[in-house]
């Protein structure tokens, strides 16, 4: 099976889109897929992180005036359609001090950049 | 017996279109067709894609007005 593997550090509104619909796409296609959040980006996934989300240039709050499919949900329905899986970097929520529950339910188990490498070995690498 | 669901996805962007059709197609029974109302031309093109990769089977596709029918039949 084809593997993907998205790396996404950023909290603008327009690569986690991006990311979202590469996710989604890719995982309802017959891939598996692996998402890890870092840095930035893993603040939107938190229960209250939508104040996280920031708009990188205008075509992000054009995402919101068209009222194209919100990124979160992108997400999820790769997780519950497609089975992908989205997982929080551990660094990052030892930094921001948060813990599993802080995060959206749909999320895996925290997960480390070294185990993250190996995943991503000979898979497509994507990173936003 | 066999029938046909339709899907109004009008107004969606894509992939919102093509995840309505996998939302629903899970749901289907096998030889059930979808018809997938779509305005963002894109879906249109990339539901075809989509039928073809993973082993559904396309009925027809057309153009009526602003609006893109791309009816599929769940083969599996």
């Amino acid at each position: 099976m084809e593997r993907i593997c998205i790396l996404v550090t950023s909290s603008a509104r327009e690569k986690l889109q991006m990311a979202g619909m590469l996710a989604s796409v890719g995982a309802v296609s017959g891939s598996d897929v692996l998402v890890f959040l870092s840095m930035n980006a893993l603040a939107p996934f938190l229960k209250d992180g939508a104040d996280a989300i920031t708009d990188e240039g205008p075509f992000g709050q054009l995402l919101l005036d068209k009222k194209a499919p919100p990124f979160l949900q992108l997400f999820e329905q790769a997780v519950e359609l497609g089975d992908a899986k989205v997982h929080p970097c551990s660094m990052a929520m030892d930094v921001m001090g948060v813990g599993r529950d802080d995060l959206l339910p749909f999320l895996g188990a925290p997960l480390g950049l070294t185990k993250f490498l190996s995943e991503a070995q000979g898979a497509q690498t994507w990173s936003f | 017996m066999s029938e046909r669901q339709t899907i109004d996805a009008r107004g969606s962007f894509c992939p919102g279109p093509l995840m309505e059709l996998i939302a629903r197609i899970k749901q289907a029974e096998v030889g059930d067709e979808l018809e997938v109302l779509s305005t963002d031309e894109g879906s249109a093109n990339d539901i075809p894609e989509w039928v073809k990769k993973v082993g559904h089977e396309m009925v027809e596709s057309f153009q009526n007005g602003d609006v893109w029918h791309v009816v599929v039949r769940k083969s599996k």
